[in-house]
């Protein structure tokens, strides 16, 4: 360009006779190569970072074709277990096996070629059906028409805290999620009724049938929905300090164990008496006629907008793994009942599993969520890295003050409540109990467990537990969570 | 054996087309002079026609269709053809713009063949007549002078040949963009692209007064508002957007430029309110996958084929390019994203920016301001097609519906393209011989070594 500039000023310095004004040309030419430098950019930008999300798409039936070359990949947990794998037998055919059975069956999924994949193994289906290995090495196996061995998945779960909780929750049906709050990476996710997945093609008829009604397939652990129970009360008690920052300190109310707002009954458990207590009892002690007092102070209009904040009727920030959608209808139209309801965890309000463990996790991690992943890394089949996997932050949920308090009150929990099972070990625990009422029977209930555990010389990891049918939270939830916190803390 | 062939083929065509892309660059460089940059022109035919051969080679071993031998034949007789009768007829030709339509076409026609053999047969019928065509108009342009004088005839004809297709046109992809006239479908706005260009240069070269600007400024507006109503959005775009860079140009004023960008993005906003078709566009351009079902169909199946594809691609003839609609025409750069790879497509892209700065770059070397206007005009119309329709596909910019000029199937665009070309050639050629003449006037002048400086052959 500049030649041309030269040269032209040359020219018309020589024959003045015609002027010729280029600058004009000039502009535009530059404005147009601006363009196809950012078309090229994005088309960069598209291939690095973003078309491992189309690929991976269920929709894209290219993937279909990839498994005619090369052999699908394993699945690796983070400390070294194959969790699945491919092997050919003498006549050629290929079987997925799952050495663990049952054990990670949704989160680590199935795949056949009838009905598909699911869990990582959907996920990550291109990534397995990719090969990296030596490139010569690839050309032989051309030459010899024989596949290529696939890329092998390692993810975050950890193989002794995913055999613990699977044990600890025993017969109930539920779900259990563990997840390391600084850097969002799932240790562990069972879910209860499950299936093997090895075994998934013979079964498909029985399991889709579903006659029990126990919806099989379903990952409770992120897909199933509850009413939160008094775990919720973490929610209600975040947003009273924040309706009253500077007075939430002075609050009391004396509980006599049951309430009357109008005609509208509510009591605590088991019309247990509390007495005299301040915010933190009222949490630390689950006290429901104290939340329900609590909620029909505050400002619902903002409590549906903070709630929102907090991850309620929206999708979860979570790439790769199914979610469902919580739930929170409170409005300013709400009714004394559902307002009282609500704020002690029953009413309208459902949550997942993975969300309740989002927010113990937030709070651990003084406020900010680190997104959850499951996928670390990929490597070809020789342990050569392919690509790595790094956490990222959603943000901030909570203030570092309001996630300092809310840790106190678990803490309490811990120390003078219902989560007591979880005093006095190497670790320190923290965390909200909750038997959440279901169905029409009274006294039916789920028992939940939503906290997180921190020791000096390791990362924290938060968890939530639910058994389904249970009873309450404090005599069945508690101990699936202190069996996983001590397998964790073990040495 | 077959598998390596097509195998070491990907890697080989990327190569060749790289040192392609790689010199239509360099071949700029100071150092060289003209017999060296003839070497290279010739060097860059030998790599068009070994990608060429080798693309036909791969889509025999995988089709065992011997009858792509024989079409693989016919065509290379076609460019040999080209490339020595530019040079035979008009010794001045710009060189690389020949070498870049005929790479353009080579590919356009590899693919095709791979897409649906019997479009690339009827593609490669109408290349041969509008090469035999085009052959012709640099010698017209020479001679006939007279062009520049019709301003209003070409008006006349644009507008009643849009308005043709906005009242009676057939419906595609929801746009009314073709007429059918005895058994041969026509899109006029190809055509009209080219004398719209010619119109406002004329006009604008005649006086750029106010009032001449305003009487422009409403012609060209009542062909894109024709367009609008025939749901043509890319055409719109694409008229619009050359309307105000010729008159910026012509003007030489700024405030033009910006204030018509400023109409424009409000003319797009009202646009985006009122009409469904310009949401749904927007909707499937924000977030494909949640509209997969529908809306976002299209561009999910065009970012699954280059994704897939990756840089290097996965060969020709093993993808699923047939998976995106209308492939072969609007999306032809996904389907060579996918089979010949990402490096492949970012070479095209740089071959059309290549033909881009060409025409540009003659623009301001011709000394007609009519010519220089109308050069700038086409090469905007290039250059800004070329953007349209990669930037849709890639889900940069929304998707407009306009074909990659020279590659993507369809006569009416290839016949107007070959013109375009043609016709910047004639400029080429013109500028050339004032040049001649000139120096011989110099070298009348003062004796002694005559060395020609900065010509871009």
């Amino acid at each position: 360009m500049k030649k041309e500039k030269q040269e032209r000023e040359q020219e018309s310095l020589k024959k003045p006779e015609i002027s010729v004004r280029n600058r004009e040309f000039a502009v535009i030419t530059y404005c147009f190569i601006g363009l196809f430098l950012c078309l090229m950019g994005y088309f960069v930008y598209f291939q690095v970072k973003k078309s491992e999300d189309f690929i991976n798409n269920s929709y894209n039936s290219r993937q279909e074709t990839f498994a005619e070359n090369i052999l699908r990949g394993e699945i690796h947990s983070a400390d070294g277990e194959i969790l699945a794998k491919t092997e050919t037998d003498e006549n050629g055919n290929e079987n997925r096996i799952y050495p663990y059975d049952n054990m990670f069956s949704h989160i680590v999924g199935y795949s056949t070629t009838k009905y598909g994949q699911s869990g990582i193994e959907s996920w990550a289906n291109f990534n397995l059906l990719r090969s990296n290995a030596f490139f010569l090495e690839k050309t032989v196996d051309e030459m010899k028409d024989q596949k290529s061995i696939g890329d092998n998945v390692v993810t975050t779960l950890n193989y002794s805290l995913q055999s613990i909780a699977y044990q600890a929750l025993g017969e109930y049906d539920g779900a259990v999620i563990v997840l390391e709050p600084s850097t969002g990476k799932i240790l562990a996710a069972v879910s209860k009724p499950d299936f093997d997945p090895n075994t998934i093609e013979e079964n498909w008829e029985n399991i889709i049938a579903d006659e029990e009604d126990e919806s099989v397939l379903v990952n409770r652990a992120t897909q199933g929905l509850y009413p939160p129970g008094s775990t919720f009360k973490i929610f209600t008690a975040l947003e009273y300090i924040r309706q009253n920052p500077n007075t939430y300190t002075d609050y009391s109310y004396t509980c006599t164990g049951n309430m009357q707002k109008e005609d509208n009954k509510l009591s605590c458990f088991s019309g247990e008496v509390h007495g005299n207590v301040d915010l933190e009892h009222s949490f630390s002690e689950s006290c429901n006629t104290s939340f329900a007092n609590i909620g029909l102070s505050l400002d619902l209009y903002k409590f549906q907008k903070n709630n929102q904040k907090l991850l309620f009727n929206q999708s979860l920030p979570v790439s790769k793994l199914e979610t469902s959608k919580s739930s929170f209808v409170l409005n300013e139209d709400s009714s004394i009942s559902e307002i009282m309801e609500t704020a002690i965890g029953q009413g309208k309000t459902l949550v997942t599993p993975l969300h309740m463990a989002m927010i113990a996790g937030a709070i651990a991690n003084d406020g900010i969520l680190m997104e959850p992943y499951v996928i670390d890394h990929t490597e070809n089949y020789e342990g050569a890295i392919v690509k790595t996997y790094t956490p990222v932050s959603y943000g901030e949920l909570m203030t570092t003050e309001e996630a300092g308090i809310l840790q106190e009150y678990m803490k309490q929990v811990v120390e003078e409540g219902t989560g007591s099972k979880l005093k006095g070990m190497s670790y320190e625990a923290a965390g909200k109990t909750g038997s959440a009422e279901y169905g029409n029977n009274k006294g039916d209930s789920h028992a939940w467990f939503v906290g997180y555990a921190h020791r000096e010389d390791k990362e924290d990891i938060a968890i939530a537990v639910i058994v389904e049918g249970a009873g309450i939270g404090s005599a069945y939830a508690v101990p699936v969570a202190k069996s996983v916190f001590d397998m964790y803390y073990r040495y | 054996m077959s598998s390596i062939f097509c195998e070491v083929s990907k890697y080989l065509m990327i190569i060749l087309f790289a040192l392609y892309t790689f010199e239509c660059f360099f071949v700029f460089r100071k150092k060289y002079n003209k017999e060296q940059r003839e070497n290279i022109f010739r060097r860059q035919n030998i790599w068009m026609l070994l990608i060429h051969l080798d693309g036909y080679l791969v889509l025999l071993d995988q089709t065992e269709n011997w009858g792509i031998l024989l079409f693989y034949g016919v065509q290379l007789i076609f460019f040999i053809s080209v490339i020595i009768s530019y040079r035979l007829l008009y010794e001045k030709s710009a060189q690389l713009l020949v070498n870049n339509m005929c790479m353009l076409m080579a590919i356009g026609f590899l693919i095709l063949t791979r897409l649906s053999i019997e479009q690339a047969f009827k593609q490669f019928a109408i290349a041969v007549a509008a090469m035999i065509f085009a052959l012709g108009i640099p010698f017209c342009i020479k001679k006939i002078r007279f062009i520049r004088k019709m301003t209003w005839v070409y008006a006349v004809i644009g507008l009643l040949a849009l308005s043709a297709v906005a009242v009676m046109g057939a419906v595609s992809y929801g746009a009314k963009l073709s007429v059918t006239i005895a058994g041969i479908t026509l899109q006029p706005s190809e055509f009209v692209k080219i004398i719209f260009v010619f119109f406002v240069a004329g006009m604008l070269h005649k006086s750029t007064e106010f009032k001449q600007v305003v009487i422009t400024t409403v012609v060209a507006a009542a062909h894109v508002i024709v367009l609008v109503l025939s749901r043509d959005l890319g055409g719109a775009l694409i008229f619009f957007t050359v309307y105000l860079v010729m008159l910026y140009v012509a003007t030489a004023k700024p405030v033009y430029f910006l204030g018509g960008l400023a109409g424009g993005s409000l003319a797009a906003l009202v646009a985006y309110r009122l009409f469904s078709h310009v949401q749904v566009r927007v909707l499937a351009w924000q977030d494909p996958l949640s509209v997969i079902d529908n809306e976002g169909y299209q561009i999910c199946q065009s970012l699954f084929a280059i994704g897939t594809g990756g840089w290097f691609g996965v060969g020709l003839n093993q993808g699923m390019p047939e998976k995106i609609p209308v492939v072969e025409q609007d999306f032809v750069f996904s389907a060579i994203s996918e089979e010949l790879g990402g490096i492949f497509a970012l070479c095209l892209i740089m071959v059309c920016m290549s033909c881009f700065l060409m025409f540009l770059n003659i623009a301001m070397q011709l000394k007609d301001g009519f010519y220089k206007l109308v050069a700038l005009g086409l090469g905007t119309t290039y250059g800004f097609q070329v953007f349209l329709t990669i930037g849709g596909v890639i889900k940069f910019i929304p998707s407009t519906g306009v074909t990659l000029p020279l590659v993507s199937y369809g006569g009416s665009s290839l016949l107007s393209t070959v013109i375009i070309f043609a016709i910047i050639q004639g400029f080429y050629i013109l500028k050339e011989s004032e040049g001649k003449l000139n120096e011989k006037r110099k070298t009348g002048k003062r004796t002694g070594v005559t060395q020609k400086t900065g010509n871009l052959r």
